[in-house]
């Protein structure tokens, strides 16, 4: 309480008396060391446990947690002290945001600690940078991340690695703060790997399960391969500037990279390589879909609302540097574009709960994409945050609707799949909270007024077009046709999103009579996160109406607050991004390829995507769905579509299959013949020539003082002659 | 003098050379190394006429090694004639290969 009361005070004092004077920051440092701190106390109480466990099992039996009521420390602690961080953590950026509204801060505010790297030409300060991006990171990554502790606290409490998990959980947190809030790409890398580790660490969380553990692995390699991308591009970046620090880079790349020139094409899509596995796009999303083998929560927090960002944050962060490229940012658009479409495709047809998700989110990823593909940064940080909240909202909903199925059927010793929908149906009469901040969330992802998703997703969809119509647009046309597969998979996600919600919990019930008794609604500590995020999903989009649509009915007539806060909030960090393309594209345009103004386009995609919310639900809950034991295999197209268009069994076939018998060549041929048989080789001969050194011992003595006398006249006629 | 005194002092060296190489005694052999070595010890005190007091030091030198020699040599030469019986040193060839 004391420290809250201190930072309040801290606030009031300084953040009011600045009034547009100088920003301060308020102890930077510690939004990234608590976390850190949360890491070391609960990875001690992991320890404690695993050696404890294993003493339990040593002496012939197993680890008895006892009951709700009586656990030990090492399973009571990490309630607190996991959330308890985070609240911190959140609380200290809050600061520092309400500090940074009340100030003027043209320049980004770079906090130096110490010297990380310094040889020859090549220096690294471990420093932090604030700005207004990193802000908008910072709260969305401490904020949304705290809700999601919070319900991670009931999600897991049965579970017998509870304090591994928080740790695990508390140390990505640190570790997406140092991408996040790193003054550099080296310390922005450090951030990226570490955030990629434990995303390994909580996908094969459940370790003993190979499935789980190969889904971890997969993860990891996939996203060493845009790793390389990203160090590539780090590279290049070093040989043109001599610095890997933000703000000299950024200063000077309008200078030192020509527009559209080879190097800053190359940059870009170096760069793009690295988002594209980190971000989960085409072509290395597949780990995405397989994450899904972690806990829920953890689905939530890295492969929905935070981490899978990072490519995104990373590309808003280079805007000048993409900026500089025009192919490399149609590249961006394109990619961001058909993974949207495509992975909608994919949601359609899945059964899992969490795979549509996980496809919802790949896909969402994608628009975010689009929107810093041309050069709508604001727009991509926007979607990025207020996806944050509804796909947090949903991935977590599901975690209450798997939670409360798992009881069932665990009750009933039953052995159905509980995250498979077609076992659901029903759940709404179980589950009335869940229901209702699952549909705002739906509502929001379906992009329908005045939910948050509408704002964000509009206004890239919007901002595609005016960018393809600008005066010196590069590639027109080409613009035209993201426009337009971005309206077709918006409507796309309208549909699967209203299919995941009536077979979930509509129609009727198929979980089994004898089940049906224990489904449940989620426990309070599940549901209020819950419902905090349904608050910001409902309207985090009003921070940012457009000035079109707040003129319009869409905006109320100027009752939305906020116009355009975040597209200025972010003005600093972007504007050398949108002055390289007002220089060099002109005027953006005010109309849409097919005609008509924003305002008309966002009726149109909010009233289809409505009419399609509408017409599925009618639809769909009529439609009989039979449960997962007794439902046939889907034929035709669905079938292509089930099977995720067998990119999976392509990438077997082309990459994966070659690698390993590349690889089994290089251990059979290379190493185990070649390399090996050189070193058996010298080995031999060492003996051999060893072996007929050895003939000259006789152990005759006479033979010794022959020889001896022998080799001392030679000796001495050398000497001599 | 000091060319009669080398030529002897070679002619000795060579018979203990060759005594050590023919010999199979081991007590034969071992006199044919003093042999030796009292014929380097002619050739030091012979060439001291030229260069000096120095070779007469070193002869004191190498009588104190074979002096040592000898105490170590007979002692290895006693323990293996308790052994074998004999000091024909075809016998020992255990050191081999």
């Amino acid at each position: 309480m004391t420290i809250f009361s201190t930072l309040l005070t801290s606030v009031v004092q300084e953040g009011h008396g600045g009034g547009g004077g100088d920003f301060v920051p308020f102890l930077p440092g510690l939004v990234v060391l608590l976390p850190l701190l949360g890491f070391v106390i609960n990875g001690f109480l992991a320890l404690r446990h695993a050696r404890r466990s294993a003493d339990a099992v040593r002496a012939g039996g197993e680890l008895d947690l006892g009951g709700p009521g009586e656990r030990p420390a090492t399973h009571t602690l990490p309630s607190l002290v996991g959330p308890g961080v985070m609240l911190l953590a959140f609380l200290v950026t809050l600061v520092n945001f309400v500090r940074m509204l009340g100030s003027e801060l043209h320049e980004p505010m770079v906090v130096h600690y110490w010297t990380w790297i310094d040889t020859g030409a090549f220096h690294v300060s471990a420093a932090l940078q604030l700005d207004q991006l990193s802000m908008v990171m910072m709260m969305v990554v401490t904020g949304v991340g705290f809700l999601i502790h919070v319900f991670s606290v009931g999600y897991m409490k049965d579970d017998p690695g509870y304090p591994r998990y928080f740790a695990y959980l508390n140390l990505f947190v640190f570790f997406m703060l140092v991408l996040v809030m790193g003054s550099s790409y080296p310390l922005m890398f450090v951030g990226w790997e570490g955030v990629g580790l434990c995303s390994y660490l909580l996908i094969g969380y459940w370790f003993s399960d190979r499935e789980k553990a190969d889904a971890g692995k997969k993860a990891f390699i996939v996203n060493r391969i845009g790793d390389f991308g990203f160090l590539v591009a780090m590279f290049f970046l070093f040989v043109t500037f001599g610095t890997l620090d933000f703000v000299p880079v950024f200063h000077d790349a309008p200078d030192a990279l020509v527009y559209g020139g080879g190097l800053a094409t190359a940059i870009s899509l170096f760069f793009l390589l690295g988002a594209t596995g980190k971000s989960a796009q085409i072509p290395l999303y597949v780990w995405l879909p397989d994450a899904m083998a972690g806990p829920t929560p953890v689905s939530a927090l890295i492969h929905a609302a935070t981490m899978v960002t990072a490519g995104v944050y990373m590309v808003a962060r280079s805007s000048t540097l993409f900026a500089l490229s025009p192919v490399g940012s149609a590249t961006v658009a394109g990619i961001g574009v058909l993974t949207a479409l495509f992975a909608a495709t994919i949601a359609l047809k899945q059964n899992d709960i969490k795979k549509v998700l996980a496809y919802s989110t790949v896909s969402q990823l994608g628009y975010m994409f689009l929107g810093v593909g041309v050069g709508a940064y604001a727009a991509g940080v926007f979607h990025l945050m207020t996806h944050a909240f509804f796909k947090a909202l949903l991935f977590l909903g599901s975690g209450a609707v798997i939670h409360s199925m798992h009881h069932a059927l665990h009750h009933t010793h039953n052995h159905a799949d509980p995250q498979d929908m077609r076992n659901m149906g029903g759940l709404r009469k179980y589950m009335p909270i869940t229901w209702t901040v699952m549909w705002l969330a739906t509502l929001a992802i379906a992009g329908i007024w005045p939910f948050a998703g509408f704002f964000s997703k509009d206004e890239i969809i919007w901002q595609t077009a005016a960018f393809g119509g600008a005066e010196h647009a590069p590639f027109p046309g080409l613009y035209t046709a993201y426009w337009v597969i971005a309206l077709a998979a918006a409507m796309l996600t309208a549909f699967y999103m209203t299919r995941l919600m009536v077979m979930t919990f509509h129609g009727s019930n198929r979980t089994g009579s004898a089940e049906e008794k224990h489904l449940h609604e989620a426990p309070a500590v599940m549901w209020v996160p819950l419902a905090v995020l349904a608050v910001l999903s409902t309207f985090g989009g009003w921070i940012n109406v457009p000035e079109a649509i707040r003129e319009s009915f869409l905006g109320g007539f100027g009752v939305l607050p906020m116009t355009e806060w975040l597209h200025h909030w972010l003005e600093p960090v972007t504007a050398t991004a949108h002055h390289i393309q007002e220089t060099n594209l002109g005027e953006l345009s005010h109309y849409a390829p097919f005609g008509g103004g924003e305002v008309a386009w966002a009726v149109i995609s909010t009233v289809m995507a409505l009419v399609i919310v509408v017409a599925a639900s009618r639809v769909l809950v009529r439609g009989e769905v039979k449960p997962a034991a007794e439902d046939a295999e889907p034929t035709g197209f669905g079938k292509v579509l089930y099977n995720k268009w067998y990119v999976d069994e392509l990438y077997d076939r082309t990459v994966v299959q070659p690698l390993l018998r590349l690889s089994r060549f290089c251990w059979k041929w290379i190493d185990a013949f070649l390399i090996d048989g050189a070193v058996n080789a010298a080995g031999l001969v060492a003996r051999g020539m060893g072996w007929a050194g050895s003939l000259f011992q006789t152990g005759n003595l006479n033979t010794y003082a022959f020889f001896f006398s022998l080799a001392a006249l030679v000796i001495l006629g050398v000497v001599v002659f | 003098m000091i060319t009669e005194a080398l030529i002897l002092s070679a002619i000795l060296f060579v018979v203990g050379t060759f005594g050590v190489l023919v010999r199979r005694n081991a007590i034969i052999m071992f006199l044919c190394i003093e042999l030796q070595l009292n014929a380097v010890n002619l050739a030091f005190v012979a060439l001291s006429r030229l260069v000096g007091i120095d070779g007469q030091v070193f002869v004191f030198f190498v009588m104190t090694v074979a002096a040592a020699e000898a105490a170590v040599g007979l002692a290895i030469i006693i323990s293996i004639f308790r052994h074998y019986e004999s000091v024909d040193v075809n016998n020992f060839n255990l050191l081999k290969w």
